[in-house]
């Protein structure tokens, strides 16, 4: 199996030079979401206004995919609603699960690049690390500062 | 390679991987399938209890499985070789029942930094639960116990010494008899975790002042599930069971129960003959080969490969110089995380541990998220080392 399909030059250039990588202080949440098979850790700060993202950043480490992944979801979710982006994560989870419908990819935009994601299930966790942060961040209440770790997933197999 | 890599259905089915990753599991001979196979066609009945012939058979080739693998390594009292599911439970085994009654507030149990999980989870649990003390012995620079700091750690109060004997992670081979001896002044009781030293290293127990020492068979190219624990027979007759049932039982009354003699007060249940017979075959294979080779072979092998990935740019290899180590080479590859490069390896067919090796007090120690670890054995050889290599360069143009 080739792994040019999972490296794509947007994902080693996301993780050459990631987006939004940095500390956040006057953000409303606060969260850390961990991989505990790995050790990968990343802490991901949102900035509300009303019900829409106005701010999102990120810092820690990880692996190329979990880290342009959360790159990458920075840039797309910025200025969405709650609703908004827990829809693409549902759309995003379905990519690397490798059971979203071709015609539903062109909406994911850049976040296509990690299509490739499906074809290595052991993978999967590594880039949904971070939207699992944003879910778990968003579903705090309002205006609430707080540090939260997230337990540990479920082995993905529904994309063995 | 020392052995004929025919010899190896797995290797022989699948002529272009390079597996570097039995430090986590070993692959098996033939013989040790076909021994399996041979008890489950021929002998197979619950043992110590039917009286009937296949049943004695049955019996009969549990008992000597139990000879074999003492012999293998060093133990002459068979009473005092209890078979486990493993390392893990070997070490657990010791935890409940000799470290829950003997360990009180105020006590204190010393582990070290390079501890598999295995063999620092429980001890931490002891402690926890006991109200007593865990304390962590430093290491080197170059990953080895700092044996000064352990024996200014070792005191009146330490009840347990707990240390593998190898690294998983790094590889060392940690000084038994010397760690062992400054234990003993205080009295404590020493516990040594082998599980990646009996697949790799000639060892004679008898011959090692420790009163309990863990491993695991499938590391030794035996089946998973199959382990062992050796003790101090003083220790095991005075323990409580570890778990309670069928077998290990000498008279069950309405209100009290007495135990079974070793090593049947510790293995309750059906045991398992089959993986007991199959761990006897691998030992029969591997003193075949003889353990001496085994080691010299390792030794050079992984030498050639620190050699050979030292000169890439970018790696940096953690522990003690290669003839220092057992099989392992612990590395990381310039910024490359160990995850992506064990993904770009395994596109070449090279299977690689990455991550924190059950090990995370050790990641936290070296400083590091997650190293990449080959590790080697008896079927390794120069093409699986060229073929690390050449996916550890590709990988750098890859990450570039």
């Amino acid at each position: 199996m080739t792994t040019e399909a999972l490296y794509q030059e947007l994902i080693l250039e996301h993780n050459r030079k990631p987006r939004n990588f940095r500390e956040m202080e006057n953000a409303d949440r606060k969260i850390e979401g961990r991989n505990p098979l790995c050790g990968d850790a990343l802490t991901l700060w949102v900035k509300m206004d009303g019900d829409s993202i106005a701010d999102v950043s990120f810092k820690g480490q990880g692996c190329a995919i979990s880290k342009a992944s959360a790159s990458l979801m920075t840039t797309a979710v910025k200025g969405k609603t709650r609703d908004e982006a827990d829809q693409l994560f549902g759309k995003f989870h379905d990519l690397v699960l490798g059971t979203l419908p071709e015609s539903e990819q062109a909406s994911l935009g850049s976040l296509r690049a990690l299509g490739g994601v499906s074809r290595f299930p052991l993978r999967v966790k590594c880039a949904s690390l971070a939207w699992h942060a944003l879910r778990a961040a968003l579903e705090q209440g309002d205006d609430e500062i707080s540090t939260e770790r997230e337990g540990p997933e479920p082995p993905p197999l529904e994309g063995a | 390679m020392i052995v004929d890599r025919a010899d190896f259905p797995l290797l022989a089915t699948q002529p272009d991987l390079h597996y570097l990753d039995s430090a986590a599991t070993s692959q098996k001979p033939r013989v040790v399938l076909d021994a399996m196979m041979d008890y489950y066609t021929h002998d197979n009945a619950n043992p110590h209890r039917g009286a009937y012939a296949l049943s004695a058979r049955a019996t009969e080739r549990y008992h000597r499985a139990r000879e074999r693998i003492a012999r293998f390594v060093g133990v002459r009292d068979i009473d005092r070789l209890i078979f486990t599911r493993g390392t893990t439970e070997s070490l657990n085994l010791v935890a409940a029942s000799w470290g829950r009654p003997n360990v009180g507030r105020g006590d204190e149990i010393v582990v070290t930094g390079l501890e598999h999980h295995a063999n620092f989870v429980p001890w931490q649990q002891v402690a926890n639960e006991a109200g007593a003390k865990l304390v962590i012995c430093r290491l080197t620079a170059d990953g080895r116990v700092d044996v000064d700091h352990f024996r200014s750690l070792v005191n009146a109060r330490t009840k347990i010494v707990a240390f593998s004997h190898v690294s998983n992670a790094l590889g060392t081979i940690n000084p038994v008899a010397e760690l062992s001896a400054i234990a003993r002044r205080v009295g404590a009781v020493v516990v040594v975790d082998g599980a990646q030293a009996a697949p790799h290293l000639p060892l004679v127990l008898d011959d090692l002042d420790v009163d309990f020492y863990a491993f695991s068979g499938h590391k030794m190219l035996g089946p998973m599930g199959s382990g062992v624990l050796v003790g101090r027979r003083e220790l095991l007759e005075a323990m409580p069971p570890y778990q309670t049932g069928g077998d290990m039982i000498e008279f069950v009354g309405d209100e009290r129960s007495s135990w079974n003699v070793l090593p049947h007060k510790f293995e309750a249940g059906t045991p398992n003959v089959g993986d007991a017979v199959g761990l006897a075959a691998a030992c029969d294979y591997l003193d075949r080969i003889g353990m001496d080779a085994v080691r010299r072979h390792e030794q050079m092998i992984t030498t050639l490969a620190s050699e050979r990935l030292a000169a890439v740019s970018g790696v940096r290899i953690y522990g003690p110089p290669p003839a220092e180590r057992s099989g392992v080479v612990s590395f990381t590859v310039g910024d490359i995380h160990a995850h992506d490069l064990a993904t770009i390896l395994d596109e070449s067919g090279v299977c690689i541990r990455a991550g924190h090796h059950c090990a995370q007090p050790l990641m936290r120690r070296l400083n590091v998220p997650a190293t990449a670890r080959a590790s080697f054995y008896l079927y390794s050889d120069e093409s699986d080392v060229d073929a690390l290599v050449a996916g550890v360069e590709h990988a750098r143009e890859v990450f570039g």
